[in-house]
């Protein structure tokens, strides 16, 4: 049902994560979007700004929801996706793709996340509660 | 979990199923933006059996009406119904409803699902000294909205009721699809529309031919949305326990000419004195989303009130908001700032409501 790339990290809090170096491009799940419904507005940090792991640093709006979106690992925002603030609807269309939000360039080594498979494990266990 | 008549319709059609008022709802379909415009543009279908359906019988079921609703049902014909609202003595809502004519000393009370059981014990409190019988016909009867522009000549193909000349806020005795029940033009989307009182066990099949005709499924998002732009009130946001109609300009609504009713007393003191905060709209001008209970502030950042709904609005592509706040502290026009997470927004403050209804009366 979901569309879960092999080749990403994932989250608990529903984000996957693109290791590239030194740099980590974030964005939340197919999963995550098709739950929030039509994404309509996008608040993204400052580039430079640090965050620690856990930490909100965002969020992504749908008509009735408000979701929080969290560092998948500590570090500062090296680029964020200014595409997603004009037309936030690419959350929807492509979210592994132009519907990216923010590239951090991490302090420590990310641990903690989920393969492709975990993940897929993961949201089974959510849509069964 | 309660579920609804329509409950394995709803999933079977891959709804989003979300807890409302202790009820398993579909919150979307295809998507709220999606079914919003459905519903401006042609017609919507909604399950709204969660809501609750008393009947109040017998030969002082006007005079109990009277007692505890705010508005005056004396005028009402038999064939029409009002909107109207139970406060508790101090002028608090306990609830917003529709009563129904339905005959010579029959009256439908409709009310929300979340204050149901609330709002059932607080009238079985009240019957002492009136000869009614009340009685829950929620369950065995289902109800459903057909709401939009094109409501009416897709129900007229469904039903041997007279449907076109049906009356605003009137109410028939309907069959729908060979199906015996009720029909009133009522509703809560700003749209002409109608909504349906029909068997439990005939819903789904019912449901399933208005769809075939063109209706298209909506779910409570949307509901909300399509609530929210021509400013009808919902239970815990605009009205509550702590709000009185006059602050949620709702006065309209209260017929203290009528004699006494729980919370007349106190409503002609606030009345009188001005109610201590007023609703207002907003539009915001800052980038950002005001939301349910996010803080409203003076441009010096000095308290005003609180948001009571915000999104943002399908129809008019805004970012809009109700918020309560102090009697006379800001004007259409002036300038406010929202804290979201924290951080000021700027908002103008706008007149309300967002969209003109366009019902056929």
């Amino acid at each position: 049902m979901s569309n879960v790339p092999s080749d990403l990290l994932y989250t608990k809090e529903h984000e996957w994560v693109r290791i590239d170096g030194n740099t980590a491009t974030v964005g939340i799940s197919h999963f995550a979007q098709s739950q929030l419904g039509d994404v309509v507005f996008v608040e993204l940090p400052d580039v430079g700004k640090t965050f620690e792991i856990g930490e909100s640093f965002g969020t992504v709006e749908s008509v009735k929801a408000v979701s929080e979106i969290y560092a998948p690992l500590s570090g500062s925002v090296a680029e964020i996706n200014n595409a997603v603030i004009d037309a936030p609807e690419l959350v929807n269309d492509d979210p592994y793709g132009d519907g990216w939000l923010a590239k951090f360039e991490f302090t420590s080594e990310p641990s903690g996340l989920l393969s492709a498979a975990e993940y897929e494990q993961f949201i089974k266990e959510e849509a069964d509660k | 979990m309660k579920q609804t008549p329509l409950n394995a319709r709803h999933r079977a059609l891959g709804a989003r199923m979300v807890e409302f008022g202790g009820w398993d709802m579909p919150v979307q379909y295809a998507g709220i933006i999606a079914e919003h415009k459905a519903t401006r543009e042609g017609a919507g279908l909604f399950d709204i059996s969660h809501m609750a359906r008393f009947w109040v019988t017998g030969p002082d079921s006007e005079r109990f009406i009277q007692l505890i609703d705010t508005f005056d049902i004396s005028k009402t014909a038999i064939g029409q119904s009002d909107y109207g609202i139970m406060c508790y003595e101090d002028g608090g809502i306990v609830d917003d409803i529709f009563t129904y004519h339905l005959g010579p000393d029959e009256w439908m009370v409709v009310a929300n699902a979340g204050n149901a059981e609330k709002d059932w014990a607080w009238l079985n409190q009240h019957t002492a000294g009136y000869d009614v019988v009340l009685t829950d016909r929620s369950q065995e009867l289902a109800m459903i909205a057909l709401q939009g522009p094109k409501s009416e000549s897709l129900l007229a193909g469904l039903t041997d009721a007279d449907v076109i000349n049906l009356a605003f806020h009137g109410i028939t005795k309907a069959t729908v699809d060979g199906v015996a029940g009720y029909i009133s033009r009522t509703g809560y989307t700003g749209e002409d529309g109608f909504e349906l009182f029909l068997p439990a066990s005939e819903i789904e099949r019912i449901w399933d031919r208005l769809s075939e005709a063109g209706a298209t499924p909506i779910g409570l998002g949307a509901r909300d949305s399509l609530r929210f732009e021509p400013g009808l009130a919902l239970y815990g946001h605009e009205i509550d326990r702590d709000i009185n109609p006059y602050e949620a300009k709702l006065g309209w609504v209260v017929k203290l000419d009528k004699g006494p009713f729980i919370g007349s007393e106190a409503l002609q003191d606030i009345k009188a004195n001005g109610a201590a905060r007023t609703l207002i709209g907003l539009e915001m001008t800052g980038r950002g989303i005001a939301r349910q209970g996010y803080p409203v502030v003076a441009l010096d950042g000095s308290e005003l009130g609180v948001v009571t709904t915000g999104m943002p609005s399908p129809s008019l592509g805004k970012n809009l908001a109700y918020a309560l706040v102090k009697a006379g502290s800001v004007k259409v026009g002036a300038e406010v700032d929202v804290l979201i997470r924290d951080k000021p927004v700027r908002a103008s403050v706008v007149k309300t409501p967002f969209y003109k209804a366009r019902y056929k009366k």
